[in-house]
């Protein structure tokens, strides 16, 4: 019999029950509760008149709707009423059924896919969901973490467990080393450009090889996080060093003999030598060049030295079609250069990239530097309080602000512009955030995604560079 | 939740791939608290020429001539028939929940992104997977003939055209289940809290720091 793959060894540890038409039961170790998908759910128990099974295993915190500037009014600085009722309903939420709650003025308050692994709340081996697509970026740890949907987190409330069905494995290979000036967005930005936006729909990604086992764990949560635009739920990396000396020291990671025999496990999770994917996908690192996507979904993505399509090109009817629109949207000719895109905004930030090292990476392009005239505007979003404290202590914030970015609170911010962040009609944004779907960062917004890197350079440059001419 | 046997609706024509759920319900509507009222507020980009805002009189506003579900033969449609990966991005049930709540009944695609596809089945809607040249097929008879009507049943699982011809399709058998039969599946796996119970006990020995980790 052939060995099993990391996801069989996680789908085994949390089955509870096989149902004979197919169906599990899978038992949820963690869920991470926000503002926007939650109301309905509380409501949902409460109109049942259920009680949530097991509150330990839920941490909660506001993010989509929270405003990223004047913070310290709390709640009542949020100036949209509709906002703020969401922000408030999560509160009174948590308060009534006992979740703990990151609150607004909470330094731990930040990103729920940002929070969990900086509060070591997100384990190697957990099974974690939260009611956002995203939440595949906590596979980075070897964890199971699917999105779901609203009425599965008032399951998930109720039982601590999910009806699931078992995914088929894919592996994704990337070999090779990156060249330096290539981070794990781009590598992710490569492979949905590769294997298209329903390209994993189906299945849970491994990502392995070279390449990703010698990414730090930020960078391989930016790829865990993108999984689910390439149409996988569930995305994640084996554990490794690397991961065992990220948890270490975290405030919910376990602590001296439990530690030790945790470590123990942990050091499992991963694929046996002999087991067997239903599709494999190899990429060779080596080749990879920063991304940018020039379309309106991410599969429309390409290298910083190449071109937008031309639809004429193109020989199936449905893609030329879609090709069509997403230019007539972005505004862009066929043919037209990468780097000759003008840009209006650059967004770092999201919970891609707004980790620490993500500011890193930004501010060491942006040093001595000056935003470019031509931007309206340049702005810097940490993932979290404690991201923002730690990039104040290392001096990042001077270096943004002298170079003209703006340097915020932290939050979902304009990764979806559900606060006051958001483009103009029209208006081209180099951001770092996963989805460039029409409308998605406002109104007639047109969004490039890219690595915080290239979009430092672009903040510089005013348009698209490849950030690695930036670089000494 | 409401139960799905059988439906019979006409057809309104989706004719893009790739639909996200941004595009089904923006962002700004989903402040909302509630699972209702989001009808209105369905494909809001594409159906109004403005910007909309929650808790706006949509009436009021001006709308797109050309999108689909604005033209009087499609309006009181309740199957969509959309084109491959339909419902892809944003985990956020609020786009069934804007689709069931403007009338739809049933969707019909190649394929459906995976969170969208089982949010459907939570709020009584059926998401149906026909081959690509069924879906084509389909396509060119909703367009030629006006208020072209489609037949559901579940429990057949067959999708039959005013014509008689008939596509069979494949569905989970639970998810069937609890469909027909209008269930809360909560209470579904409430019925094995014993079984959950034992699994926490075991797993308290061998992975004693998931519990009561940092409280």
């Amino acid at each position: 019999m052939a060995g099993k793959t990391l996801y069989d060894k996680l789908w085994d540890d949390h089955l509870v029950k096989q149902r004979d038409d197919g169906s599990a039961l899978i038992y949820i170790d963690r869920q991470l509760l926000h503002e926007v998908t939650s109301p309905q759910a509380f409501e949902g128990l409460r109109l049942a008149g259920r009680k949530p099974w097991r509150l330990d295993a839920n941490i909660a915190t506001p993010d989509h709707n929270v405003p990223t500037t004047d913070r310290d009014k709390g709640v009542e600085g949020i100036v949209d009423p509709v906002s703020r009722i969401q922000v408030e309903t999560l509160d009174k939420n948590c308060d009534e059924f006992g979740i703990l709650e990151f609150k607004i003025k909470d330094q731990r308050q930040g990103i729920v896919h940002v929070i969990g692994p900086e509060q070591g709340a997100t384990l190697p081996g957990m099974s974690i969901v939260c009611g956002d697509s995203h939440t595949s970026t906590h596979g980075a740890f070897g964890c199971l973490a699917h999105g779901i949907g609203t009425s599965e987190v008032e399951h998930v409330l109720a039982t601590q467990c999910l009806v699931q069905k078992k995914m088929k494995n894919m592996l994704v290979k990337v070999n090779g080393k990156l060249a330096p000036g290539v981070t794990g967005k781009d590598v992710v930005l490569a492979i949905i450009g590769k294997i298209g936006t329903a390209g994993g729909t189906g299945y849970a990604i491994e990502f392995g090889g070279e390449a990703i086992r010698g990414l730090s764990m930020e960078a391989r949560m930016s790829i865990c996080n993108m999984s689910i635009e390439a149409g996988a739920r569930v995305g994640m990396v084996a554990v490794d060093d690397a991961t065992i000396d990220y948890v270490k020291g975290r405030p919910f990671a376990p602590k001296g003999e439990t530690w030790d025999k945790a470590v123990d496990y942990w050091r499992t999770l991963h694929s046996d030598d002999d087991a067997e994917f239903d599709k494999v996908v190899e990429l060779d690192g080596s080749a990879i060049n920063p991304q940018v996507s020039w379309g309106t979904s991410p599969e429309m993505v390409t290298g910083v030295e190449g071109s937008v399509p031309d639809p004429e090109q193109e020989a199936d009817p449905i893609k030329r079609e879609g090709i069509v629109r997403a230019l007539k949207y972005m505004g862009l000719k066929p043919n037209q250069k990468i780097t000759d895109i003008q840009l209006d905004r650059v967004f770092i930030g999201s919970c891609t990239n707004s980790r620490i090292e993500d500011l890193r990476e930004a501010a060491a392009v942006v040093k001595g530097r000056k935003v470019s005239p031509s931007l309206k505007q340049a702005m810097v979003v940490p993932g979290s309080g404690l991201v923002k404290a730690q990039a104040e202590q290392e001096g990042l914030d001077k270096i943004f602000i002298e170079a003209g970015l703006e340097w915020r609170d932290p939050g979902c911010s304009m990764c979806l512009a559900m606060n006051a962040d958001k483009l103009g009609q029209g208006e081209h944004c180099a951001s770092t955030s996963n989805r460039n779907f029409e409308g998605r960062q406002g109104f007639g917004g047109r969004t490039h995604l890219v690595s915080p890197a290239m979009a430092a350079a672009a903040a510089v440059t005013g348009h698209f560079v490849d950030v690695r001419e930036l670089m000494n | 939740m409401r139960a799905f046997t059988q439906h019979q609706g006409v057809v309104a024509p989706m004719d893009r791939s790739n639909v996200d759920t941004d595009m089904i319900i923006p962002k700004q509507f989903l402040k909302s608290i509630k699972r209702t009222g989001f009808g209105p507020n369905l494909f809001d980009e594409l159906r109004y020429m403005d910007e909309g805002k929650p808790d706006q009189d949509c009436s009021q506003r001006p709308i797109n001539p050309d999108f689909v579900l604005n033209q009087d033969r499609y309006k009181n449609a309740s199957v969509l028939l959309a084109r491959s990966n339909f419902g892809c991005g944003s985990s956020r049930e609020h786009a069934p929940w804007a689709l069931d709540d403007f009338g739809f009944r049933v969707i019909i695609a190649p394929s459906f992104a995976d969170i969208f596809y089982n949010n459907c089945f939570k709020n009584g809607l059926l998401p149906i997977i026909l081959p690509e040249e069924v879906v084509d097929q389909l396509f060119r008879e909703t367009e030629e003939n006006e208020g072209y009507q489609l037949s559901v049943d579940l429990e057949a699982k067959t999708v039959t055209t005013p014509s008689g011809e008939s596509f069979s399709f494949e569905v989970d058998d639970f998810r069937r289940h609890c469909l027909l039969n209008g269930l809360d599946d909560i209470g579904v796996t409430l019925e094995d809290a014993d079984l959950i119970k034992d699994y926490e006990e075991k797993r308290k020995q061998t992975a004693p720091w998931l519990f009561n980790a940092g409280h």
